[in-house]
């Protein structure tokens, strides 16, 4: 991976913005989680495509996460591969002037396998523990957090859009850090690659949690439109050592409105998705331009 | 100041000897290695610290402070070997420091003893297990010389007891097990892992230990320099040529093809990272580093 091949393969506009990510890189181009600005440069370069290109992403709401300083995004997990991971992060770095870049909570079985565990770690995906997300936290950067966790992704395209049990560990984080939680949905990902079946086997040889089979086999996300809609931050009071009912109430809280944000982003991606056999829709619901709540009309 | 330093043949050793005796302390050593143009105010009594002869240094000297640095890390030195002078070595002399009224001791460890896993955390605080017992097991003597030492803590609270994790020191000296790793040019890696380094510049590290005696520190501390680099980057900075190995075949090419001898265990510690937190450290002693991670790898390579 000499240093030369890699910088070729950065846009100019993720160069342009790599300049403005306020993260504090070494001569190396290095931060001291890790993150490499050399990596970032192909990292948001291949997101870009898929963002602006393959799943035509519309990000509504964007202004709900805070320019700097600590927040956590929760939201829905969707689609067999964590594509929604990748496009959240492409929406913060894209969807406005100042690019923000977001560490997301990996699932641990990724450090283990050889390119994915050094990329993962070059770009800031860091093993879904909590020391990880405190640490982050308290150096006032963002997190994404999918509570669902593999759960999420994991679900079948019968059970689409339908959110299963979320994680508590986030909230007492957030508590903790005291880190406002920017709720979201990622609409488009169940229909992008739609999991009809688990192969079992398959999962267990490369120790992943599950394999999905969409019904043309291949496991590769189809060139669908996708949405993402931030909703306002949530502030919640507390220290994060509160009883287990406290903490289940909160995060039930965070649930219902990551369910709202869905359900209201469902009815636009329909819409969206009809008039797409028409005509594309106009720009008057573009990307960072969007209704200011991040909700649909 | 009456200084004992074990293990004061060591190349950083010296360097803490030298450091303490040009401001004025007066400067004990042991170690089974001779030092023959030692400098005035240098006294070495060439005798293994497990060895009664050792026991008379704190018997007839009473020193005020220990710095206990007779550890091994290389693995020339059998299983045994390494038992004996890292875990009993260290049992003995802390028992002579409590026995002959040692007022300090500082441990001189390392912070490899966390281990590298895939699900460790990335920065390991002084409260993280040492997973090394499971990760690297040929690690498990220095793991368990660390813990005695610790034990000190609650064992003999009036000896003030400082057990430093320390990064590997890496520069001039070329001594040290990441130098070691690195000495010649060409560097094993596992193919499609690059692991973050966490290493310090030699004098650095003796500053800080310097720094423990000082401020007369007593717990237990994470000591580092600059933030890590990837290793690819500290192989190509020292001037070396990284040469990644499919993991199956890692333990066929250890020690072959100009490559260093490693054991099994180490396949973890070249996957992974350790990297450690050491704030309390510097909260504690001020502690600065001067040598940038660049400055060190420089310094390695053009001495």
């Amino acid at each position: 991976m000499g240093p030369f091949r890699l910088e070729i393969l950065t846009s100019r506009d993720v160069r342009d913005r790599l300049e403005r990510l306020e993260l504090p890189f070494n001569q190396y181009g290095m931060d001291p989680f890790g993150i490499s600005k050399k990596h970032l440069g192909v990292f948001y370069s291949m997101l870009e495509a898929f963002y602006k290109t393959y799943f035509r992403v519309r990000c509504f709401g964007i202004e709900n996460v805070p320019e700097r300083g600590s927040a956590m995004l929760v939201g829905n997990h969707s689609g067999g591969l964590p594509v929604d991971g990748g496009m959240v992060l492409a929406s913060l770095f894209f969807a406005r002037d100042l690019p923000r870049h977001a560490t997301g909570m990996v699932e641990k079985f990724a450090g283990n396998w050889p390119f994915v565990s050094e990329w993962f770690s070059r770009v800031g995906q860091l093993p879904g523990l909590p020391e990880h997300a405190v640490r982050l936290l308290q150096d006032g950067r963002l997190l994404m957090v999918f509570p669902e966790g593999a759960r999420g992704t994991g679900k079948l395209f019968k059970d689409r859009y339908r959110l299963v049990q979320f994680g508590t560990g986030f909230m007492r984080i957030a508590l903790q850090t005291g880190a406002p939680i920017v709720p979201f949905a990622f609409i488009g990902g169940e229909e992008a690659l739609p999991t009809v079946y688990h192969a079992r086997t398959l999962a267990k040889i490369v120790g992943a949690p599950y394999w999905p089979v969409p019904p043309y086999l291949v496991p590769f996300p189809l060139p669908l439109g996708c949405e993402i809609h931030y909703g306002k931050p949530m502030h919640f009071p507390g220290t994060g050592r509160e009883p287990d009912e406290v903490i289940e109430g909160y995060v039930e809280q965070v649930k219902s409105v990551v369910e709202l944000l869905v359900i209201r982003g469902c009815a636009l991606h329909r819409q969206r998705a009809g008039a797409t056999s028409e005509q594309e829709p106009t720009d008057s619901q573009s990307p960072t331009s969007g209704s200011d709540d991040g909700t649909a009309p | 100041m009456k200084i004992l330093i074990t293990g004061i043949n060591g190349a950083h050793a010296r360097m803490v000897a030298l450091r303490l005796r040009a401001r004025g302390d007066e400067i004990l050593g042991i170690d089974r290695r001779p030092w023959p143009d030692a400098p005035e105010g240098v006294h070495v009594f060439q005798t293994d610290v497990r060895k009664r002869p050792a026991a008379d240094v704190f018997r007839q000297h009473r020193p005020d402070v220990v710095i206990h640095m007779a550890t091994i890390t290389h693995f020339t030195a059998s299983a045994e070997e390494r038992l004996r002078i890292n875990l009993h070595g260290t049992r003995l002399v802390f028992e002579y420091c409590h026995e002959f009224g040692v007022k300090q001791a500082v441990f001189v460890g390392r912070h490899t003893i966390y281990g590298a896993a895939p699900d460790a955390p990335l920065y390991r605080t002084e409260e993280e297990p040492p997973l090394a017992v499971s990760t690297f097991p040929e690690l498990a003597d220095l793991v368990a010389a660390d813990l005695f030492a610790a034990a000190a803590l609650w064992r003999w609270p009036n000896l003030k007891t400082a057990v430093l994790r320390m990064v590997y020191m890496l520069g001039p000296t070329h001594r040290g097990t990441l130098a070691s790793f690195l000495a010649g040019p060409r560097v094993p890696t596992i193919l499609g892992f690059d692991p973050l380094y966490h290493f310090m510049h030699d004098e650095d590290g003796v500053e800080a230990i310097v720094r423990a005696v000082d401020h007369q520190l007593s717990g237990i501390y994470n000591v580092a320099g600059p933030p890590p680099v990837p290793l690819s980057t500290l192989a190509r900075g020292t001037g070396r040529q990284p040469i990644p190995i499919p993991e199956p075949l890692f333990k066929y090419s250890a020690g072959r093809f100009g490559l260093p001898y490693l054991p099994p265990g180490a396949v973890a510690h070249i996957k992974h990272p350790i990297v450690v937190d050491a704030t309390a450290f510097r909260r504690a002693t001020n502690f600065e580093h001067k040598h940038d991670a660049h400055a060190v790898m420089v310094s390695f390579r053009e001495s």
